[in-house]
């Protein structure tokens, strides 16, 4: 039905420069209202810190079945959207898919500054946040150690690995391109290029140990991926409550990431594709094959969550299959509802052709998607504190505007970090790019050659040629 | 150096892990509650909050669920009790059952709750990050948190000089939960020690078994045979580290509250018999 092209093979290597270059300079009126919007946001949050900071945790309206609240379900949620990056760019990278090219690099960006923005919540929930550091196994005299029997500190070690190993990893990715600017820039922007391109010239023996550091980072980065969620899930899995004491939690909390981590893609995809122009780039058909990903791994999102209702079900614990009940009847069943049908339903969305094609749905959709990942968050954390085992304590709880605030602010916070990359750094992979330009250029070469071969062979054969494959 | 004495002391510290926990106890601290002669007056937790400085957190903090009662008293109106209205409520009191197997101790990403050499769930505070896993762990939940600083508001002057010098009062920020009054077991046991003696039976003594008017709460070293609570427990044949009792004789009263999670809690319960309507 549609035959277009992931890529136009006719774009001039200096044209793709030219467009990615042209994103990062002069910011337009709309760009400094963003930062501004995204600077409220944060002012919003860093009061409502400075109000929990010195008054204590009871302003964020935890009580004490509640001891966890939104904080938790959102740092989950931002972990989750960090592995959006690493699916693109380590995962697709190692299977060849070279559809990614044009759009691995804002994933990867978004894989760092999600994980800052999910390793503050951690800490803004602790009742003594200035004690923080006790976490880590820094060498004391007094012999104190963290206990690293708790899922937490092994929280704390999975999360640093995971940001420093994917901060690094967007780093390297982008030294031939920051060249690139470092050739093309002026200014302060010329002295901060210099120093981040390592002094690259693009030499025969400098690709080769690029290629190989980029190969060895993605190979270090999958199994990080994986576990940084798995131990996220640990926090979870490794108590005694009911719901979440599930041996599922792990591959469960990693469709979920992946899920969302793509829903972001497809968000972002839509905005820089249209800010940006990067149409060019950013095609209908990466879009469409970003749409079959996602809706793949909401597939197994929902298998996984079929997987644990029915566990808890016919498991016949009847702390577990209360707390299920109560998911689906009790005082969240809405947010329940509204996950299953935004996170199950929606998703359907993108298996139609039609829908999936056109951006302003996918936007919504995308949009939607994360959405029912956010809910899952909170139903995972909310229903079993508010239903644990002994009945006398159950209650439930609504955040307050302290933890709203926080929240809302976390968002401010991402979006400021993300707008300063995107006008610093080529959002868009340069070299990259042109690579799959040249590949399936010579692709197209290689097929014109064999077809001419071929017409060739039944030339000599039969006397009557094929008319019809010269202007292919 | 700290770093010498992990390095040293690395074989040691695997041999703890492999064993699975703490089982030369001297003492084991435990309860008996019975339910029968309980008549739900809250003197408990009235002298649970004067002992250990409990902060009074008012109403509308109350009806959050901030309270930090370490010792409350549970109502239940179950099918039998709304059949026969006159009965009353069930109740029960908890505590923090100081459990053999808590789990709130592994979770706790500092250690600032530990298992005693007592077969006590101590928690330091000044240790305390905030971090609230071991709430989210109990069970029970029978750790409370402090939400706010309750210092100024809790006890105006003069109300201060009320305070119990024997342990501090908790700044915001940390958990906290009933201990068995260790003040008064640490006060116990260093008597003993310099008359060169056992710690004799009801020495230590907890605020909440102390002021109960009819010696429902007892409370007691396990470990000593002759002990009032060692006998109760026997006498209602119910074991230590056991998820599930197989008592002789079923009629037998004693219980412990979610032992079938393994948590192998301190705390017996004697079931209240009521008459049949």
């Amino acid at each position: 039905m549609y035959n277009e092209k992931d890529i136009n093979e006719q774009i001039a290597w200096a044209k793709i420069n030219a467009d990615v270059l042209r994103s990062m300079e002069n910011p337009r009126k709309g760009y400094w209202l963003a930062v501004l919007i995204c600077v409220l946001m944060l002012i919003c949050a860093a009061f409502a810190e400075y109000i929990q900071y010195t008054t204590g945790m009871g302003p964020a309206n935890l009580n004490n079945p509640h001891m966890w609240g939104m904080y938790i379900s959102t740092f989950v949620f931002w972990i989750g959207m960090s592995h959006s990056g690493t699916l693109l760019s380590a995962i697709l990278h190692i299977i060849h898919a070279d559809w990614r090219k044009p759009i691995y690099r804002f994933a990867e960006a978004m894989t760092t500054f999600s994980l800052m923005t999910a390793g503050l919540f951690p800490i803004i929930h602790l009742g003594r946040v200035w004690n923080m550091y006790w976490v880590l196994p820094y060498v004391s005299d007094r012999g104190h150690w963290p206990n690293f029997r708790s899922p937490l500190v092994w929280d704390a070690f999975a999360i640093s690995t995971y940001l420093s190993a994917s901060m690094l990893f967007l780093f390297i990715g982008m030294i031939p391109d920051l060249a690139i600017c470092r050739d093309n820039a002026k200014g302060w922007r010329k002295k901060l290029y210099t120093v981040l391109s390592l002094g690259w010239m693009g030499t025969d023996r400098q690709w080769r140990n690029f290629r190989k550091t980029y190969l060895l980072m993605a190979c270090f980065l999958i199994p990080l991926a994986v576990s940084v969620h798995s131990i996220v899930s640990a926090d979870f899995a490794m108590s005694i409550m009911p719901g979440w004491h599930v041996t599922t939690f792990p591959p469960y909390f990693v469709a979920g990431a992946l899920y969302s981590g793509c829903a972001a893609i497809i968000t972002l995809f839509v905005l820089l594709r249209y800010f940006f122009r990067f149409e060019e780039y950013m095609t209908t058909p990466i879009m469409e094959k970003t749409c079959k990903l996602t809706f793949a791994i909401a597939m197994v999102w929902t298998y996984l969550n079929l997987v644990e209702f029915c566990s808890v079900w016919y498991g016949h614990d009847i702390y577990n299959k209360e707390v299920l009940i109560a998911k689906a009847t009790g005082p969240y069943a809405w947010v329940f509802w509204i996950m299953i049908f935004c996170g199950s339903v929606v998703p359907f969305t993108l298996a139609v052709q039609k829908l999936r094609r056109h951006m302003p749905t996918m936007f919504v959709v995308s949009l939607l998607l994360n959405l029912s990942m956010f809910f899952e968050r909170w139903m995972i954390v909310a229903p079993t504190l508010s239903m644990s085992h002994d009945p006398h304590q159950w209650d439930i709880m609504y955040a307050s505007v302290v933890q709203w605030a926080i929240v809302f602010g976390s968002f401010g916070w991402f979006g400021l970090l993300f707008l300063v990359f995107v006008k610093i750094f080529p959002s868009v992979s340069m070299y990259e790019v042109k690579e799959m330009v040249f590949h399936r250029r010579r692709h197209l070469v290689n097929e014109e050659a064999a077809a001419r071969f071929h017409r060739r062979k039944d030339d000599s054969q039969t006397t009557t040629g094929e008319p019809g494959l010269e202007g292919a | 150096m700290s770093l010498e004495n992990l390095l040293g002391n690395w074989s040691q510290y695997r041999k703890g892990h492999e064993e699975g926990g703490f089982h030369d106890y001297k003492h084991l601290w435990g309860m008996a509650i019975d339910l029968d002669i309980c008549i739900g007056c809250n003197a408990c937790a009235t002298a649970c909050y004067a002992e250990n400085n409990l902060a009074v957190v008012g109403k509308e903090r109350f009806e959050k669920g901030q309270a930090m009662h370490w010792l409350r008293l549970e109502r239940y109106w179950d099918q039998n009790e709304l059949d026969h209205p006159a009965q009353g409520a069930s109740f029960l009191p908890m505590m923090c059952q100081q459990c053999d197997a808590a789990t709130c101790e592994p979770v706790c990403p500092v250690a600032a709750t530990y298992h005693t050499p007592d077969g006590l769930n101590a928690q330091v505070y000044n240790r305390c990050i905030g971090s609230r896993y071991c709430s989210n762990n109990c069970p029970y939940r029978n750790r409370y948190f402090n939400f706010y600083s309750y210092y100024e508001d809790s006890w105006p002057e003069p109300l201060n000089m009320q305070l119990n010098p024997d342990l501090t009062v908790r700044d915001k920020g940390v958990m906290e939960k009933c201990t068995f009054c260790v003040q008064r077991i640490r006060v116990a046991k260093d008597n003993a020690k310099m008359e060169n003696r056992p710690v004799a039976d009801g020495e230590a003594m907890t605020a909440c078994a102390q002021a109960c008017p009819t010696n429902a709460i007892v409370f007691g070293d396990y470990m000593d045979k002759d002990s009032q609570v060692a006998k109760l427990w026997k006498k209602h044949q119910v074991k230590l580290r056991l998820t599930k009792q197989n008592k002789e004789n079923p009629e037998l009263r004693g219980y412990r509250i979610f032992e079938e999670l393994n948590v192998d809690p301190s705390v017996m319960y004697l079931e209240r018999v009521r008459e049949e309507v």
